[in-house]
């Protein structure tokens, strides 16, 4: 059933669910930030409207700054302003930054340890059309593996908007991961949200699988989790917006209740939240474990929902998945 | 201000001492680079014993100039000029590259106080000089919305327009496209505040400049860029001083400057000067000895010459 404790929308179920997508909270949580702190700016690379950069733009057009189509450029200015006492969100579409200005963000902004937080929109297959060359699916890995990085992926709207208002609060340089498509809003604003933190949506009487989830394929994990319930498989799913550091007591938490964890994730199956559970769990508890997401593979055109059901990223897939994982 | 002769002898001598240091840190370390620290002695005593306005005992103090050293790998200069100016003791450059030294083979910022950043991959510097100039351009903004008296804001009344950036980048890492994505920037926002050097020594790691990848007109690309360009023997200390402060007038002309400094690759050395196999490699501990004798019969000739 669902966790009481987590304040999921009323709506949860319904067909009607509001849709949003991340980006949204973006644009949202920048505004946010930035009435709290005047050091906040807003740098962009010539995608303001699909990035939301210009939601900031119309509240604080000084502290927004736009560098053109230069990435790295974008990465090495937020690295100086950053020296300077600002607290630099960039934001590009994720194949670009941190995709093409990587070396800028290990040397100028991990191993300088400065707080430049890095805003990687149209992450994952659900892109949709513009196809694989636009569709990100490497960043968690690239990301979490740099020192000193925070790495976020929030699962809705509301969540994004409460990760980019934490992450301005941060010391240090934070990865934000957000999508283009809409998704439907599973939380509220009394879901608790903290970096570094878990949380438990459902958890059945009788677990059998623990099923950990982020970004917005959270709610496909709760929406399988129910209809597995349906016909008497408890499963617990754990919705993980912070890849980095990750909350290793609740995990092993969940491993220990159910003795069986599996992993989806819009992203690669290797290097991404499933990698980071397996490298986890097997020091510390080994469970037998399935991990969802892109089998090495590069992304295609297509709807989002064509392409989330093609590369088996939907309920109905996962729910199969978990059917075969435990009998 | 012109500098007095007795000044520039002091600078003079000054990197004459740098450049001892320098032998004495490369043949200790066995690895480095020699022909680039040599070469940019003179500029970096200008600016450490000159042109920054900074306190070597206090180097977070906020109103300081900032020098971004872009090209990383000349660290050993660095290294000396702040050793010499106070920053550190001078026994300590002897550390440099061993185990646990604060003196990094490449310059890390949070290892060394007054460093500013960190670098080595080529062709990030400018960019992050540009970001400190128009973040110091927002709060002189800021502050002058606010009033200089003004108990909200921050501490900083008019600082911005105090503060200067300096930049300094080798001639090899105009071929990164970092460095002109950054240059774009400047000129868009004319950061008169900045102030960039290119070490024109004319050598890069696989031989000559123009004939790996040709960076020619060099001057003419930044004017295109929108910046004001100067060109100067960047071995003649008052040369150089004089054209970072012509790049303070140009203040008014609201463009950032580039100086174009022409400096000898392993400067002081005459066995080595324009010879690009020391791009990247240390002398030997026989060599060190011979080129210190080099550097400290140079300084006769130097100081002969003024007399």
């Amino acid at each position: 059933m669902l966790n009481s404790g987590a304040h999921l929308s009323a709506k949860i179920f319904a067909d009607d669910i509001e849709q949003k997508p991340t980006r949204d909270g973006f644009g949202t949580g920048s505004v946010e930030a930035g009435k709290v702190d005047s050091r906040v700016v807003v740098l962009c690379a010539d995608l303001k409207e699909s990035t939301r950069a210009e939601w900031f733009e119309k509240e604080f057009p000084e502290r927004c700054i736009e560098l053109g189509v230069a990435e790295q450029n974008m990465a090495t200015v937020a690295a100086g302003l950053a020296l300077a006492g600002k607290i630099p969100f960039i934001a590009s579409y994720a194949v670009f930054s941190p995709g093409r200005n990587y070396e800028q963000i290990r040397t100028t902004i991990a191993l300088n340890n400065v707080p430049v937080k890095l805003c990687g929109m149209h992450a994952g297959v659900s892109v949709g059309p513009d196809g694989a060359t636009h569709q990100m699916l490497e960043d968690i890995g690239m990301m979490r593996m740099l020192p000193n990085m925070t790495v976020l992926a929030p699962g809705d709207a509301e969540e994004a908007r409460k990760a980019v208002v934490a992450a301005a609060k941060t010391d240090g340089p934070v990865y934000l991961r957000f999508g283009r498509a809409p998704t439907p809003v599973f939380t509220t604003p009394e879901t608790p949200f903290s970096i570094g933190k878990a949380l438990t949506l459902w958890s059945s009487e009788n677990p059998k699988v623990a099923i950990l989830s982020t970004g917005s394929l959270s709610y496909a994990a709760l929406v399988a989790a129910r209809s597995l319930a349906a016909s008497g498989i408890g499963s617990l799913v754990l919705h993980v917006p912070t890849i980095k550091p990750l909350d290793e007591e609740t995990v092993l938490g969940a491993a220990k209740q159910t003795g069986r964890v599996i992993t989806i994730e819009e992203h690669q199956a290797a290097g991404g939240l499933g990698s980071t559970i397996a490298e986890f769990l097997s020091e510390h508890h080994p469970v037998p474990l399935r991990r969802l997401g892109v089998q090495d593979m590069f992304g295609q055109s297509g709807t989002p929902l064509e392409l989330l059901a093609h590369y088996g990223l939907d309920a109905p897939h996962l729910e199969a998945a978990v059917r075969a994982f435990i009998s | 201000m012109a500098l007095t002769d007795d000044e520039i002898q002091q600078l003079e001598s000054r990197a004459e001492a740098i450049r001892e240091t320098i032998i004495g840190m490369l043949v200790n370390a066995g690895s480095g680079h020699t022909a680039g620290p040599l070469g940019m002695a003179d500029i970096f005593t200008a600016f450490y014993f000159h042109i920054l306005n900074h306190r070597p005992r206090e180097p977070d103090w906020e109103e300081r100039d900032r020098l971004i050293l872009s090209n990383g790998h000349i660290c050993p200069v660095r290294y000396a000029a702040m050793a010499h100016a106070g920053y550190f003791p001078v026994e300590e450059c002897l550390t440099l590259r061993k185990f646990g030294s604060r003196l990094q083979g490449h310059p890390e910022r949070l290892r060394l106080p007054g460093l500013e950043t960190t670098s080595g991959p080529l062709g990030s510097g400018l960019s992050q000089a540009a970001g400190i100039a128009y973040a110091f351009r927002m709060d002189e903004k800021m502050s002058d919305l606010r009033g200089p008296t003004s108990d909200v804001g921050p501490r900083r009344s008019y600082m911005g327009e105090k503060r200067r950036v300096y930049c300094l980048m080798s001639d090899g890492e105009q071929q990164e496209g970092n460095t002109w994505e950054a240059a774009l920037f400047a000129g868009k926002h004319k950061l008169s505040n900045l102030t960039a050097v290119i070490d024109r020594n004319n050598i890069q790691i696989d031989g000559m400049t123009e004939d790996v990848m040709p960076l020619e007109p060099l001057a003419d690309k930044y004017r295109a860029f929108n910046w004001h360009v100067l060109e100067v023997n960047g071995n003649d200390i008052s040369a150089f001083i004089a054209a970072v402060e012509e790049a303070k007038v140009v203040y008014e002309a609201a463009r950032p400057t580039l100086i174009i400094a022409h400096t000898i690759p392993g400067k002081g050395v005459p066995e080595i000067e324009f010879d690009y196999h020391w791009h990247g490699k240390p002398p030997s501990a026989e060599e060190g000895k011979r080129f210190l004798k080099e550097i400290r019969s140079m300084g006769g000739k130097v100081q002969h010459e003024y007399a």
